[in-house]
């Protein structure tokens, strides 16, 4: 093991200084979401704003980053500005080991700078340097500038915002390393209040090598599970895309702000053609040989006489849902493009795109206007949303700032909110039925992550509330076990309980290894209760009339069971945060 | 015959440090991505790709004669047989390689490829490979 403990550096932003903590809870938080839920009740102040300069932002990694393959991720935690709650997200790219060999457990950054600026941390430096020239700054530019300004070996992370986040939307995210994402609930805009725009972690500690012959013997197992079974095929393959085809077969793909759950269109727009049209080459997050990033290409000619440029794009199944079929773009050109301009200001590709959608539909209906939006919204016009992302990226106007906070928000002051397409958040692209929105609903991240519910619709046909929520507990248990290693999510079928035990043995944590089972329900626990004792209350969330119209595999959505299950589950987290430790 | 650590298709790298990791871990013995035989880095941005630092395998290996001690001298084939034990770590050839193949941790001790070959398993998109030596002085002399 690197340390029985953890170590910690607190930036204090305000005062210029930073601190080494030393903390104990290894045997019980582990890392990850664990480590991160610890953090925010030590350094946290839920009963203040997500914008009050005090509150933490939070990066972790786990006891086995940089031990094994596909411990790629880091765990970002924060007030959320979208609900001004603790939340949690989750982001591969370079992060993880950087941090991990910056010989630290976790970043916390507390505090406000008086100007713009950006944090440099390695494993023996720290520096924070004002970088008022960055102001509005897109999030690829902002990229190319810190790796210019900042010397090191290569071997570190690059985290930072664009003008969403400056201007604080709850829907913009932290990019790390251009192509991966601590995307969801707001993160960009936790950052930006701090008026910090980059993060530059590098990673130059140099730790032994386990003792004992146990370690190499445990990583040739999994590293051959990894890459001998093909178990990982499918992201290695077609990527997370290959769910495009799949999902509108069984009538759980959203189209056009969920007017419909499937479209023979698809073939235009699923995984194959976009691998065949557009994909350039993978990539990976560092310690992942598994490389599940599609980098996709876009050619565009930008004056006569073939004057082009091109663009590289990363593209998995979620963008693809929310600025293709949600917005009716069916076109892979189209999608990357928008997709493009999301990720320049610095925008959740995922939430951008259902607020489109909501915003075509509420256009369609005469509640807005070219007036509030700035340019003509219509679904399937993939030039006018890439303007669209730009102005709502950049809160041009008061239409825009507050669609940013979130679409219910924009849906509260101009109508339409039976049609928002928001579950908790906005919606991830599984219309695969009421397990589904009631999971995302009432999540703890509002993500799709949290647990397989969208997995569990799609093989019960019957209702079962009790099933549902045993099932929702159980699944989410298991992957905050996952995420406080800090594992990538697509590896969980290869890191079960028993291989995760082995490989804790054999880098000299037995104690975590011989607890493993009661492990993620403690940080189940802890995360649900950091989070009630936040202002959780799962009676303010609402489901939209829109998911209790649609028809799905099962034929329509039951109403009353939706409702009930949501009662219900909402109900057995409660009890769930309140019962003893 | 004598073989030496090649990277021939480097273009389809994905930066994953498979490689580098694995280096480090078998043949350094450490938990990182800087006390390997082969280190990667983004060529210039992510959206550029990826470039492998590592030893090219020189005859006569200007690290060797610049070490002082010998703990450096010339492999047969290219490159060089370390002795740790005689190194003080005065980095000399670090600054003597061309390519920076060699990495020099806080302590002094360097690190270097002594194509083995251990890596190339590991890489999932077969960007590595072991040649042997002649048939690389040909290729080069035509290229
Ligand atoms: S370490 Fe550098 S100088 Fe020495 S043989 Fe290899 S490439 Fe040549
Ligand atoms: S650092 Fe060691 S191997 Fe390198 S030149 Fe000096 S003595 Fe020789
Ligand atoms: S050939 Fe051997 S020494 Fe060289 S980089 Fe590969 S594993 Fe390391
Ligand atoms: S293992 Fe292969 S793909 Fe991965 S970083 Fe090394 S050379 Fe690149």
């Amino acid at each position: 093991m690197i340390r029985d403990h953890f170590r910690v550096f607190v930036v204090n932003l305000s005062e210029g200084k930073g601190k080494v903590a030393k903390l104990d809870g290894r045997n019980s938080e582990v890392g990850g979401s664990g480590l991160a839920a610890l953090l925010f009740n030590k350094y946290g102040h839920p009963e203040k704003p997500w914008d009050d300069p005090q509150q933490p932002l939070i990066f972790a990694v786990g006891p086995l980053t940089g031990y094994f393959p596909l411990m790629s991720k880091t765990v970002c935690s924060f007030k959320s500005p979208y609900h001004d709650q603790y939340t949690e997200s989750h982001a591969g790219g370079r992060s993880a080991l950087s941090l991990c060999f910056s010989n630290l457990d976790a970043l916390v950054v507390v505090g406000r700078s008086d100007r713009l600026c950006c944090l440099n941390i390695s494993s023996r430096s720290m520096e924070i340097k004002k970088i008022d020239f960055m102001q509005g700054m897109d999030v690829l530019e902002s990229g190319k500038l810190l790796r210019n300004m900042f010397k090191g070996s290569g071997h570190r992370s690059i985290l930072r915002i664009g003008p969403a986040g400056e201007n604080g939307a709850a829907m913009s995210c932290i990019n790390a390393d251009t192509y991966r994402h601590f995307g969801r609930l707001g993160g960009g805009a936790a950052m930006g209040v701090k008026n910090l725009k980059g993060i530059i972690i590098q990673g130059d500690a140099i730790f032994p090598e386990p003792e004992g012959k146990e370690y190499s013997k445990v990583f040739a197992e999994v590293y051959n599970h990894i890459t001998a079974t093909d178990m990982m095929k499918k992201y290695h393959n077609l990527g997370t895309p290959t769910n495009l085809q799949a999902l509108n077969e069984i009538k759980s793909l959203p189209w056009r702000n969920l007017q419909a759950t499937s479209d023979s269109a698809i073939s235009a727009i699923n995984g194959e053609r976009f691998a065949k049209e557009t994909l350039l080459r993978n990539s990976a997050c560092s310690g992942c040989p598994v490389g599940c990033i599609h980098v996709g290409c876009v050619r565009e000619q930008f004056m006569a006489d073939h004057r082009y440029t091109f663009k590289q794009v990363a593209y998995d199944y979620e963008p693809i849902f929310s600025l293709g079929t949600m917005l009716g773009v069916i076109e892979p050109r189209g999608v990357l493009n928008i997709l493009d301009v999301m990720e320049k200001t610095g925008l959740d590709a995922m939430s951008g795109g259902v607020a489109l959608a909501w915003a075509t539909e509420a256009t369609e209906q005469g509640l807005i206007s070219e007036k509030e939006t700035g340019v003509s919204l219509s679904f399937g016009d993939a030039e006018a949303y890439q303007q669209a992302t730009d102005l709502l990226g950049t809160a041009s106007n008061d239409f825009y700032r507050l669609l940013g906070q979130g679409t219910l928000k924009a849906a509260a002051q101009y109508g339409g909110s039976e049609f928002a397409c928001v579950l908790g958040q906005e919606m991830a692209g599984y219309a695969t039925g009421e397990a589904f929105f009631v999971a995302q609903s009432l999540g703890f991240r509002h993500s799709h992550l949290d647990c397989g519910a969208y997995a569990y619709d799609q093989k019960h046909a019957e209702q079962n509330v009790d099933g549902v929520i045993d099932f929702l507990f159980k699944d989410e248990a298991e992957r905050c076990l996952m995420t406080s290693m800090v594992a990538c999510l697509f590896a969980r079928g290869i890191y079960k309980n028993d291989l995760l035990a082995e490989c804790l043995q054999s880098v000299g944590y037995p104690e975590l290894a011989a607890n493993i089972e009661p492990l993620g329900r403690h940080i189940q626990k802890l995360r649900w209760q950091t989070r009630i004792g936040t202002g959780f209350a799962p009676e303010s969330v609402t489901i939209p009339k829109r998911f209790f119209k649609i028809k799905t595999w099962k034929g329509p959505i039951d109403p009353e069971y939706l409702n009930t299950l949501k009662i219900k589950y909402g109900q057995a987290i409660m009890q769930f945060g309140e019962e003893e430790k | 015959m004598k073989k030496i650590l090649i990277t021939p298709k480097i273009d389809r790298c994905i930066g994953c440090h498979s490689c580098s990791l694995a280096c480090a871990r078998l043949v350094h013995k450490r938990i990182s991505w800087d006390t390997a035989g082969i280190r990667i880095h983004s060529s210039g941005g992510l959206t550029t790709g990826f470039t492998a630092n590592h030893c090219l395998a020189c005859d006569p290996a200007p690290c060797a004669e610049a070490c002082p001690t010998d703990a450096f001298s010339q492999r047969k084939g290219g490159g060089v047989i370390v002795k740790k034990t005689l190194c003080i770590n005065c980095g000399d050839c670090v600054a003597a390689c061309p390519v920076d193949a060699i990495f020099q941790d806080l302590s002094g001790e360097v690190f270097v490829c002594i194509h083995c070959g251990r890596c190339v398993e590991f890489c999932p998109h077969n960007c590595l490979e072991m040649k042997e030596v002649e048939n690389i002085l040909q290729e080069e002399a035509v290229s």
